[in-house]
């Protein structure tokens, strides 16, 4: 019985957090361009989408932007993780305090100070000056994925290790990084979802004729979102979906199988 | 473990592929480039390609949402752009600030061929000498009403004060029409900066704001096709496609008068194109790409060549897209208020809102 | 972990300085001077007038609230997820992350469609016969669309730290004859601070910040502190009185940053 309040608790929160996601996959069917009339089922966002030039170049700055942004946040974010741990209580605060910035701030102060940065530097706007300030935004994400992980692990082994004539690095990859690997993992994904996710940055540090997918929704906002973009998500969200699923049921279906020969 | 790292390995390589095509985007035409800064939304995509193709330039393209949010980034510098498209009050702050350029007209031939000379008149308000600018669109603001959810037909701005309507108006969420309905309704110009006209205007909207649904911009179009309010504040090159929508909608010109305004081309004094701009901006004269783009926005072109292109009669005679302005009283055009004016309207809508 | 790792923070510690100091010190500059460079306290103090003080009070009201229904929903279920089977983490992770690869701007557009007048829910409830809920353009809509945003931000710190607690130490409890009760209060709670902790924060701070949420979900007639910051470096052009007004929005941040570090270091003696 507690289990099963459990599951509907659980149910109710996925429930929440899916109905909005919901919606938009039925708008992408709706023969209407206006999302308040429903005019009917039809498919032909989805061929529109990809005649779309504008908006698959925009998927392609996005993930770009994504991948390299969230990629070296993490390896920098583990490393100042790494050091920060052998920081001293008061310099570990100070340089905490100054990773809390660009999360803590809000995002618009972030852009608009980056912005007057890279005027100052003189830099043109445009596909760095996105990268530049996304890895800033994301390397806090990566350090408090990690962070509590790190305080939760126990010194005396990576000590230990050393004591078996384990070098430094080869310590810190048998040991600490295992034990890190999830944070580190989270974190590079919630590094780049958040900058797949984000918008008000980017628009204040894009140039022109260069658009993600959040700053060409915002315009679309303004007049009205067209329908490919519904479509375009849904085919996003489904096949992050259907790998997630695939990469999950993959290795269960294995260990079935080991198991069942093993039966046999 | 294997799991985790199957993982990472399905992320990346789902991405990998994607960004490597979104790499390819080509750098500058054969005749070099223009940087265009527009409104969203503005133009027909394919009128660009069309450029592209016949002159070789390539158009490097960008949006913005408001002339509030344009200003600073062209003032920044942070992105060099040739050709921008502000409304009125906005190029006269801008020629106020010296940062536009003398348009030369003689490479500008399908300006003066093809626009209206009344619009050139009309544009003398924001651009005293027709030096800086050519027009592009124009329009009124109005009200949009659903004759299914009213009782009575919607004719004045007073109308958006009646309790009847609580809950089901919609207002535009910018200061200067916010402003300019309440000034209307008062019989104040709307470029007023007389201060106790302002405290009234002001007062007006406060009490008016419980009745109010939303204070949106472009959202008025899909909330009023939606039937989600009676009444709401639009932008005459709306109505067309939202009746086209829903029949039940109707827009008027409110007896109080409006808001005449103008959207024109302009270079920047700045421009690293400037030839390249002038290009830009007389092709978006010619009157066949004038029709092109007044078909896909839907706003009134001041392009009289164009006009005559139209094929359906109903939206060539329509006077919601070319309305008669002589039939209308009080109809104005924003000017530049100046520094101490603009602080001053931003600060009474702060005062609005916050109430 | 000795000296040896002190020059690994080189690389971040410079970027820092570049990206985020240096930044920082322009939105300073910016606060205390006026139009014509010269110094003034006027951005600052700015914020006692009427409009502002009740903006800012209204977003430490809506981000409070938003946060503690956010926390009181995430414990439970990260709780329940860090029982679940070892092989499923990182799916469960993601099952959280997901809903981000639907744009922002989409999503909480997607719940304007859902809460509307003759929206999708109300649709449903004229179905059931059941009075409709009329939300949408209140601040109800607003702590709805934060907790909906920011949720994932507290279930997967809390599940991070929750997840790692070992077994053992809580079988132990229950051996030495503590009740669920009792080992959830000196055992799990204590243990999961660091989570809370990194979970408030990532809820709070954008919560409080925001503007897109109150402008989509608020009907523009809600102003919050982020909307009036933005307003001003967006549409009244007004760089100095924005950044004066952020300087304020920081000192908050920085409470916040002062009580995370207070906790923080309850948290470490806990772990020991």
């Amino acid at each position: 019985m507690k289990s099963t309040a459990k599951n509907i608790y659980t149910a109710l929160i996925f429930l929440f957090l899916y109905a909005p996601i919901a919606t938009l996959m039925v708008l992408s069917f709706n023969a209407s361009k206006t999302r308040s009339k429903w005019g009917g089922f039809t498919f032909k966002w989805y061929s529109s989408l990809f005649r779309n030039d504008e908006i698959l170049e925009a998927l392609g700055n996005t993930l770009l932007i994504a991948f390299v942004s969230a990629l070296v946040a993490t390896v920098i974010g583990t490393i100042a993780c790494v050091a920060m741990n052998s920081m001293k209580r008061r310099s570990r605060t100070v340089l905490m305090g100054i990773t809390n910035i660009p999360m803590l701030n809000a995002e618009i102060v972030t852009g608009i100070s980056l912005m007057l940065l890279f005027i100052s530097m003189g830099l043109r706007f445009g596909l760095g000056t996105i990268l530049l300030s996304h890895i800033t935004f994301n390397i806090p994400y990566v350090i408090l994925s990690i962070m509590p992980r790190m305080k939760q692990l126990n010194p005396s082994t990576y000590e230990a290790a050393l004591d078996l004539g384990a070098s430094h690095t080869t310590a810190f990859f048998k040991v600490v990084f295992p034990d890190l690997l999830p944070g580190i993992l989270s974190g590079f994904l919630m590094a780049f979802t958040m900058s797949l996710d984000d918008f008000i940055i980017t628009h204040f540090t894009k140039g022109a004729g260069i658009d993600t997918l959040s700053t060409k929704i915002y315009t679309e906002v303004k007049k009205g979102i067209k329908p490919e973009m519904y479509a375009l998500s849904t085919l996003i969200f489904v096949t992050v979906l259907i790998l997630l699923l695939l990469v999950n049921m993959a290795p269960a279906k294995k260990f079935r199988d080991v198991s069942e020969r093993r039966k046999s | 473990m294997i799991n985790k790292r199957n993982l990472l390995f399905a992320v990346f390589g789902l991405s990998i592929p994607m960004l490597l095509s979104g790499c390819g985007s080509s750098k500058g035409g054969v005749n070099g480039e223009v940087i265009v800064y527009n409104w969203g939304e503005y133009l027909d995509p394919e009128t660009i390609e069309i450029f592209e193709e016949e002159t070789g330039i390539k158009v490097i393209y960008d949006e913005f949402e408001t002339n509030e949010v344009m200003y600073p980034k062209v003032e920044s510098g942070a992105a060099s752009y040739d050709v921008v498209c502000p409304s009125d009050y906005m190029i006269s702050k801008m020629i106020a600030n010296d940062m536009l350029a003398p348009l030369n007209f003689d490479n500008i031939p399908n300006a003066k061929k093809n626009i209206g000379a009344q619009y050139f008149e009309q544009s003398r308000s924001f651009d005293p000498d027709n030096q800086y600018s050519v027009p592009y669109c124009w329009g009124t603001v109005g009200i949009l009403y659903n004759k299914t959810m009213v009782e009575e037909p919607i004719t004045s701005w007073a109308q958006l004060w009646d309790e009847k309507y609580a809950d089901n108006i919609l207002m535009q969420d910018s200061v200067r029409d916010a402003f300019m309905v309440a000034e209307k309704l008062n019989g104040f110009s709307m470029n007023t900066i007389d201060a106790a006209e302002l405290e009234t205007a002001k007062n007006a909207l406060i009490e008016q704001k419980p009745l109010v649904q939303a204070y949106v911009i472009d959202q008025v179009r899909d909330k009023m096709i939606g039937n989600e309010a009676a009444i709401g504040v639009i932008y005459s090159g709306e109505a067309i496609y939202t009746q086209r929508e829903n029949p039940d909608l109707v827009y008027v010109i409110p007896e109080e008068g409006t808001n005449v305004w103008i959207d024109s081309w302009v270079i920047l004094k700045d421009a690293p194109n400037k030839e390249n701009a002038e290009k830009f901006i007389d092709f978006m004269c010619r009157d066949d790409i004038a029709l092109k783009n007044f078909e896909y926005i839907t706003y009134s072109t001041p392009n009289d060549a164009a006009r005559e292109l139209i094929e359906d009669e109903d939206i060539k005679n329509s006077d919601i897209a070319f309305p008669d302005l002589s039939l209308y009283n009080n109809l104005e055009t924003y000017v530049y208020l100046g520094e101490e004016g603009d602080a001053l309207y931003n600060t009474l809508w702060k005062e609005v809102k916050s109430n | 972990m000795t000296s040896k790792n002190k020059w690994l923070s080189t690389p971040y510690v410079l970027w820092s300085v570049m990206f985020i100091i240096i930044p920082l010190g322009m939105i300073f500059y910016y606060g205390l001077t006026d139009k014509t460079g010269a110094f003034t306290l006027d951005n600052i103090t700015a914020i006692a007038t009427a409009e502002h003080a009740k903006a800012l009070w209204l977003s430490l009201l809506l981000s409070l609230i938003s946060t503690l229904i956010c926390f009181l929903l995430a414990y439970p279920l990260a709780m329940i997820l860090s029982n679940m089977k070892v092989n499923q983490h990182s799916f469960i992770i993601l099952i959280f992350i997901l809903p981000m690869w639907m744009n922002f701007l989409l999503r909480t557009l997607a719940w304007q469609t859902l809460l509307e007048k003759s929206g999708v829910i109300n649709s449903v409830l004229n179905l059931l016969h059941l009075p409709n809920i009329n939300i949408i353009n209140t601040p109800y809509a607003i702590i709805l669309g934060m907790v909906y945003n920011f949720l994932p931000f507290m279930v997967l710190p809390l599940y991070n730290v929750l997840s790692k607690i070992d077994e053992n130490v809580l079988d132990a409890s229950k051996d030495l004859g503590a009740g669920n009760v009792y080992t959830f209060v000196r055992i799990i709670l204590p243990l999961s601070i660091p989570g809370i902790i990194s979970g408030i924060t990532m809820v709070f701070v954008p919560a409080l910040t925001t503007f897109v949420i109150s402008t989509l979900l608020g009907g523009s007639k809600i102003l919050l502190i982020g909307n009036v910051i933005e307003q001003e470096f967006t549409q009244a052009s007004n760089w100095h009185l924005g950044s004066g007004l952020s300087i304020v929005l920081m000192i908050f941040i920085i409470l916040n940053m002062i009580a995370s570090a207070v906790f923080d270091k309850d948290g470490e003696g806990a772990t020991l």
